[in-house]
């Protein structure tokens, strides 16, 4: 096995953001259970507001992504 | 990966600046190009096809909902004749029936005019039968009267004798 | 490194710019594989909304009602989200999605390059649309435009501190919008990417990597959908912005 100290800690670093996804993973469940048990609760408000479901799970996954995108720049970019 | 030789791609592509004036370039193009396809194009083009079939969906909904008004009026129209024919049909009936009674009254009074003639002439030779026999039994009373008075010896004019012979009848009668 | 473990994944290559005919260097002018996916991308978008509705038919063939059923989808999700008013930005809002609706799709053929996986790409339409949302805003309300940063229904003393949250999430909009586009088909196509190399190094055992690969790819279809459907109606909750400051 090769590579320098800085290099595992690049990897370290980028294996720490996935933590990053398990964050949004939970966002995005928060969002689609609750939409999920108001639409249950009241199924014909639901259609009005899939749009409303998909802006929230959009940003909740905007976070994930972004530490996606931290862990592409260590591995890649830095 | 930043080991390799190339400087500029062994990162994120998405980072190399040096690509960007090009990609910008022709995304703008390209997004100019579909701007125009569709306002120009398409979206009128579609917007006039659906408005268009909202319209005629729109058409037909109340055409059918004519014919179905007319379908109705039409019914209606069907048993209105229908009843009508049927009174008329009574109508004629009826009239038929008055009619027929009509002349079968007409041929009852006949027949029974016919017949109280029959009765009356009936009557009428009965009764002349009857009178003529009544004449006949005087004559022969007043004969046999005669007769009797001649054999019994006393002389009586035919006068009397018809008179008697009249007023025993007629009490005859009367009995 | 990753030659000692017996296979190479180069997830990145697939992202590369590279001229079309030959060559290093990437002018701006360039003929590259961007200008190529790009060109397919007006090429469908062509097919689908002006050679589909072509016979202007009554009764649509299925392409057609395909078309139509867009032009619906975008239509009515503008109308929802902005109201009646904002049915005039109807054309470029509809550029967009079936901009970026085609480009996700297009990228998800095999060797294809996705010119929405770009930041460049994303960056330019988020912030064509930040700018545009915001001069609109400015232009339809003048300086009043600025009080939807200054809400009025908190307490006075909160005012000050909610403007500065306000003012730094309409700022970040822009950022998030290009980079949940990017980042979304980036890491979609990575991943397949990652797999696929799997796929090679396992031998008879690749049929699981390969299974993996066949669900991401539904998923990536998924995704390459609601990111069109995401990125086309947050703009319209940014226009709506525009059109109606005051909440």
């Amino acid at each position: 096995m090769e590579g320098d100290i800085a290099e595992m800690g690049k990897f370290i670093g980028v294996g720490l953001t996935a933590f990053g996804m398990g964050g949004a993973a939970i966002g995005v469940g928060t969002v689609a259970g609750n939409y999920l048990s108001g639409a249950l609760r009241n199924p014909s408000a639901a259609p009005g507001q899939t749009a409303m479901l998909f802006i929230g799970i959009a940003f909740a996954e905007a976070l994930g992504i972004f530490s996606f995108l931290v862990a592409l720049l260590l591995m890649f970019a830095v | 990966m930043e080991t390799e030789p190339n400087g500029a791609e062994t990162g994120m592509p998405q980072l190399d600046f040096a690509t960007f004036p090009n990609q910008l370039f022709w995304l703008v193009i390209a997004l100019v190009v579909i701007y125009l396809i569709l306002s120009r194009v398409a979206l009128p083009r579609i917007g006039t096809v659906l408005a268009e079939r909202s319209g005629t969906i729109t058409n037909d909904l109340a055409a059918a909902e004519e014919l179905k008004t007319k379908a109705a009026e039409a019914e209606k129209a069907y048993e209105q004749a229908l009843a009508d024919a049927r009174a008329e049909a009574n109508k004629i009936i009826d009239r038929a029936k008055a009619e027929m009674r009509a002349e079968l009254d007409v041929a009852i009074a006949k027949a029974d005019s016919e017949i109280a003639a029959k009765q009356e002439e009936s009557e009428k030779r009965i009764a002349e039968i009857r009178a003529s026999a009544q004449d006949t039994v005087q004559e022969v009373a007043r004969d046999t009267t005669a007769a009797v008075l001649s054999a019994m010896g006393s002389e009586a004019d035919s006068a009397t004798i018809d008179a008697a012979v009249k007023a025993r009848a007629s009490r005859g009668d009367a009995a | 490194m990753a030659e000692e473990i017996g296979f190479v994944i180069e997830p990145m290559e697939q992202f590369e710019v590279t001229p079309l005919f030959g060559g290093e260097a990437v002018h701006w002018y360039t003929p590259t594989n961007v200008t190529l996916w790009l060109a397919l991308t007006v090429l469908s978008v062509a097919l689908l909304m002006v050679a589909a509705s072509r016979g202007r038919a009554l009764v649509p063939s299925r392409v057609q009602s395909m078309a139509e059923l867009t032009y619906g989808f975008v239509h009515q999700m503008i109308e929802d989200v902005t109201g009646k008013d904002g049915v005039r930005y109807f054309p470029y809002i509809m550029t967009i999605f079936v901009f970026i609706l085609f480009a996700n799709l297009l990228g998800l053929i095999p060797w294809a390059f996705t010119t929405t996986s770009h930041i460049a790409v994303t960056a330019f339409l988020a912030l064509a649309v930040f700018l545009t949302v915001t001069a609109l805003g400015f232009v339809l309300h003048g300086l009043s435009f600025l009080k939807m940063f200054w809400i009025e229904a908190a307490p006075l003393a909160l005012r000050p501190a909610l403007a500065i949250i306000e003012l730094i999430s309409y700022f970040v909009r822009p950022v998030s919008h290009s980079i949940r586009l990017a980042g979304n088909m980036m890491a979609g196509h990575a991943v397949l990417k990652v797999f696929a190399g799997f796929a090679g190094a396992l031998g008879v055992a690749s049929v699981v990597p390969i299974a993996g690969l066949v669900a991401m790819y539904a998923f990536e279809l998924l995704v390459a959908v609601i990111q069109a459907y995401v990125f086309t109606i947050l703009t319209c909750v940014y226009l709506k912005d525009a059109l109606h400051p005051h909440h």
